[in-house]
């Protein structure tokens, strides 16, 4: 080919410049904060080189991170919450993709609709519809009551498991969605000729579908767990006051304490957390762009 | 088969009525006459009527139109640039960080890239006094970056699924490459380009996280004034605004979804 | 394999390699083709002859060589540069235009004045037989009628070669027999300098003048159809042409026309036609066509060729012809096929049966050789 035209270096150096200035340099910003000491200043902390231009390195906020046990907690909460999630969102959503993918074409073309529709929808107004069904004078409580199973209003929201249910509500299409491209992709004809060949229906499914399905599930629970662990806005509004989940103190460790290097280790301490799960879904995602 | 399929239908009905219930109860309640949000106090229009005499709403909502149309015009611009560089441009130094680059915004979580663009516009803004007000200009900027990603993916699938040899066919019938992306290409990804502005448009509208970072007083979006709402509780007046989304976002992409199997018909 | 320095040839090919990384896709090729000519590269998947068309038609640059087209070198014009025009295996026909402004593209890129555009599609649509189809788009058009619109759209641009890339590949069995000749007609009439790649034997043997087979990109062989099948000079040719039989063996009498070689195999001497330089005592192959050898159920009359007996192990019926497997006393099996000349429910040999092979000294190739 003949390469090295100007407007291609053109077209090349316009994209690249942008996400270099948005996107590269504010990570180093991220990681050069995250090195400073918190000062009660503007902006809010110590330079990188003081006057002397002597270079000034402190990893105080990442020790108090790995020292303080209430950051361990809120880490180990945001995980397994996330896992939990994702779990949920798996259990719920293979069945859920499965049937979808075996139903008849025009039914399929429906259901797949109503998968992406709330995609399109407001994330906000996804969550808070669901403090309207959680309150504790919401839908539940009030038919729980109206059908005598109980007399006292159960209290959901501000708990553990309304974030639960938050998340799993709000991230299911992302699971629903890659499991039936690969469930749609596979070949019927397998688990007919694997139950021809002796296998029974629940074994054809093990030996046959399950591991055919694997890239998907792999991809849907990457997909629902990285965007649980930063979820700032589920224990905001269903987690109340107590609920501490990484996104939430990060927001609040810069807006609300203003220790603006602390927030951006922790920040890049969530980062670290996700980066296998991460570097694992953009491997997926490259395969598929090669197999698709 | 028969027992397997009574499965499968009874979690496909559970799943779609675990989707939908909350929306319909949302939708419900926006008629609610009643101030008290979850008691029923008979039929009313009356929030919907009140929701557009509130100017705070309104002022939020055209706000964020304008973030949306702006930020998804430029997202689709340099998104489509991106994706004609890394499925046609062949290899070429700092390729490895480009595309690493590319599809990062799509797996980072929000805070994160909202704190460190943040981060950026204050560093900026004590290096070259800008931006002097956080606002319009840095929530644009901000979803340009973070859907630009999603354009280029939606291109990039599109260009590779497409035939390069017609690009071939008009250089061998004399075009020069210039032309062929004007001639050829580019007609050829509209559908992408136009799939890839929606996207944009929609994630760019949605977001609450990134713009509560990077904005400033005055800048408030219809997310963020509906989350400072919703903060204290369930309220009537942003049932029926959830409710106009719910309607207007289900008309759209059913008309979409009819146009499309017609065509495909 | 380099053929003799062609002074008014019209392409010229010299020393023409390329390299991908480490894999030499097309290796050290030199080739002269003469205008007019239909020129056919044969050679299966992944053997070079894709790559040496595309840097014929500009896509690839090669990684040393020449190409001249018509006295110009043209190795690194760009492809809209050169006097050449290309017939895609996908056809390439842009999705977005109609049938007309497909074939007219080419002109309009020339600036070709409005007028003379329309007269010139006007005449290659006559040409290919798509008059009714002029507003089509391409999604409306059957497989046969895209490839005449890619056909059409090359040749309106009146090239010095038209390279055609799998040019029937896509069209079901009927219409690419139909298609063929249709294509040596055009080709014909206009006199353009056509080169096809293909991996079809078939379509190599009856569209072109000249065959050159090619293999781990490299050119075996270089010469009209006929030769080629006849006359294979290597194995791999022999083998990659139609089906052969053959033996290896020791010369042991050298005469001026034939000679007599030892196959084990064959369990007898084997006399064949020789025009080469062979010597005795030498190692060679000898090979016949299955449909060169006799077969018969008395003995066959004595002749100087080759009579050996066996016994029929399978046998197909494929309308006109037949196929066997004869198994030789050696344990050696052998190809044979028969045309069915006559029309009859009774078969002419059954399994197991014994039966004689003969063929004649003329009907047996030496090939020399490694491969």
């Amino acid at each position: 080919m003949h390469k090295g035209h100007t407007w291609e270096r053109v077209i090349t150096a316009i994209p690249y410049l942008w996400l270099f200035l948005f996107f590269l340099l504010p990570f180093a910003i991220i990681l050069k904060i995250s090195l400073a000491d918190p000062v009660i200043a503007q902006p809010p902390f110590t330079p990188m080189f003081d006057e002397q231009g002597n270079l000034s390195v402190s990893f105080d906020s990442f020790i108090f991170l790995l020292t303080d046990k209430l950051y361990a907690i809120t880490y180990f909460k945001s995980v397994m919450l996330a896992a939990s999630a994702t779990m949920l969102c798996l259990l719920l959503g293979f069945p859920m993709a499965y049937g979808i993918a075996r139903s008849e074409p025009t039914t399929r073309s429906i259901l797949l609709l109503l998968i992406v529709l709330p995609f399109w929808i407001s994330f906000l107004l996804r969550v808070y519809a669901w403090m309207g069904l959680l309150n504790n004078y919401g839908v539940i409580n009030n038919m729980l009551m109206w059908i005598g199973a109980i007399d006292q209003p159960i209290q959901f929201m501000y708990t553990d498991f309304a974030m639960l249910i938050g998340m799993t509500y709000s991230y299911l299409p992302f699971m629903v969605l890659p499991l039936y491209a690969t469930l749609e992709r596979m070949d019927l004809d397998l688990v007919d000729a694997a139950q021809d060949l002796g296998a029974t229906r629940t074994g054809a499914f093990w030996d046959i579908t399950w591991p055919l399905a694997r890239p998907g599930v792999i991809a849907g629970c990457l997909l629902v767990f990285i965007p649980a662990m930063g979820e700032y806005v589920i224990p905001y509004l269903l987690g109340g006051g107590e609920s501490l989940l990484i996104g939430r103190v990060l927001f609040d460790e810069f807006f609300v304490a203003r220790d603006w290097p602390l927030a951006s280790s922790v920040a890049i301490v969530l980062l670290l957390i996700l980066v296998v799960p991460i570097m694992l879904l953009q491997r997926y995602q490259a395969r598929d762009a090669e197999n698709a | 088969m028969q027992h397997r399929s009574r499965f499968l239908l009874t979690v496909l009905s559970f799943g779609y009525a675990f989707l939908y219930i909350p929306l319909i109860s949302v939708v419900f309640y926006s008629f609610n006459k009643s101030s008290l949000a979850t008691v029923w106090g008979g039929f009313s229009l009356r929030w919907y009527g009140e929701l557009f005499r509130n100017d705070q709403v309104l002022e939020a909502l055209a706000l964020s139109l304008q973030i949306a149309a702006t930020s998804a015009t430029f997202a689709t611009i340099l998104g489509t640039m991106a994706g004609l560089v890394l499925v046609r441009f062949g290899r070429f130094r700092g390729r490895t960080l480009f595309s690493g680059m590319i599809v990062s915004p799509l797996v980072m979580p929000e805070v994160i890239t909202g704190l460190s663009l943040l981060l950026l516009f204050v560093s900026l803004q004590q290096l070259i006094g800008w931006p002097a007000q956080r606002g319009f200009s840095t929530i644009t900027i901000a979803h340009t970056t973070f859907a630009m990603a999603y354009v280029a993916v939606v291109v990039q699938s599109r260009l590779t699924s497409m035939d390069e040899s017609l690009e071939e066919a008009a250089m061998d019938l004399g075009c020069r490459p210039l032309r062929v992306l004007f001639d050829i290409t580019l007609p050829l990804i509209v559908p992408a380009m136009v799939a890839g502005w929606l996207l944009a448009f929609t994630l760019s509208l949605d977001d609450l996280v990134i713009a509560s970072f990077v904005s400033g007083p005055g800048g408030t979006t219809l997310p963020m004034y509906i989350f400072s709402k919703v903060k204290l509780g369930v309220t009537p007046d942003i049932n029926a605004l959830a409710s106009l989304i719910i309607l207007i976002v289900s008309v759209g992409l059913l008309l979409s979804w009819a146009a499309m199997r017609k065509r495909s018909s | 394999m380099i053929e003799a320095a062609n002074p008014d040839s019209f392409i010229r090919i010299r020393g023409v390699s390329k390299h991908f990384g480490d894999f030499v896709a097309v290796d050290d090729i030199n080739l002269d083709i003469q205008k007019g000519e239909l020129f056919a590269i044969l050679g299966g998947s992944g053997c070079g002859k894709s790559t040496l068309l595309r840097m014929l038609a500009g896509f690839e640059e090669p990684t040393s060589g020449t190409m001249e087209i018509d006295g110009v070198d043209v190795t690194r014009q760009a492809p809209y540069e050169r006097p050449v025009n290309m017939m895609f295996q996908s056809y390439a026909i842009f999705p977005h235009m109609n049938v007309e402004k497909n074939i007219a593209y080419g002109l309009r890129k020339e600036r070709v004045a409005a007028n003379e555009v329309d007269e010139r599609v006007s005449d290659v649509i006559r040409l290919v037989q798509l008059d009714d189809f002029r507003a089509r788009k391409p999604d409306q058009l059957s497989g046969g009628q895209r490839q005449r619109v890619a056909l059409a759209r090359a040749l309106i641009k009146q090239p010095k070669v038209l390279l055609l890339d799998e040019p029937l590949a896509a069209l079901d069995k009927k219409l690419r027999e139909h298609t063929q000749f249709e294509l040596m007609n055009i080709q014909d009439e206009l006199g353009i300098t056509f080169i096809v790649v293909t991996h079809d034997q078939e379509e190599a043997m009856t569209l072109s003048t000249r065959i050159a087979v090619m293999d781990r990109g490299r050119f075996l062989q270089v010469g009209p159809p006929k030769e080629i099948y006849e006359y294979p000079k290597s194995r791999f040719v022999a083998d990659f042409i139609g089906t052969i039989n053959t033996f290896e063996g020791r010369v042991t009498s050298a005469g001026d026309e034939t000679i007599s070689v030892d196959c084990p195999d064959v369990g007898v001497e084997v006399r064949a036609l020789c025009t080469e330089d062979v010597k005795v005592g030498q190692d060679v192959c000898v090979a016949v066509r299955p449909e060169k050898i006799f077969i018969s159920r008395e003995e066959p009359e004595e002749d100087e060729g080759v009579r050996v007996r066996g016994i029929v192990d399978d046998l197909g019926y494929l309308g006109n012809l037949s196929l066997y497997r004869i198994h030789l006393e050696t344990g050696r099996m052998i190809q044979v096929s028969r045309q069915n000349r006559r029309r009859s429910h009774k078969r002419f040999v059954e399994w197991d049966d014994k039966v004689w092979l003969s063929w004649r000294p003329r009907s047996a190739m030496i090939i020399q050789g490694d491969d």
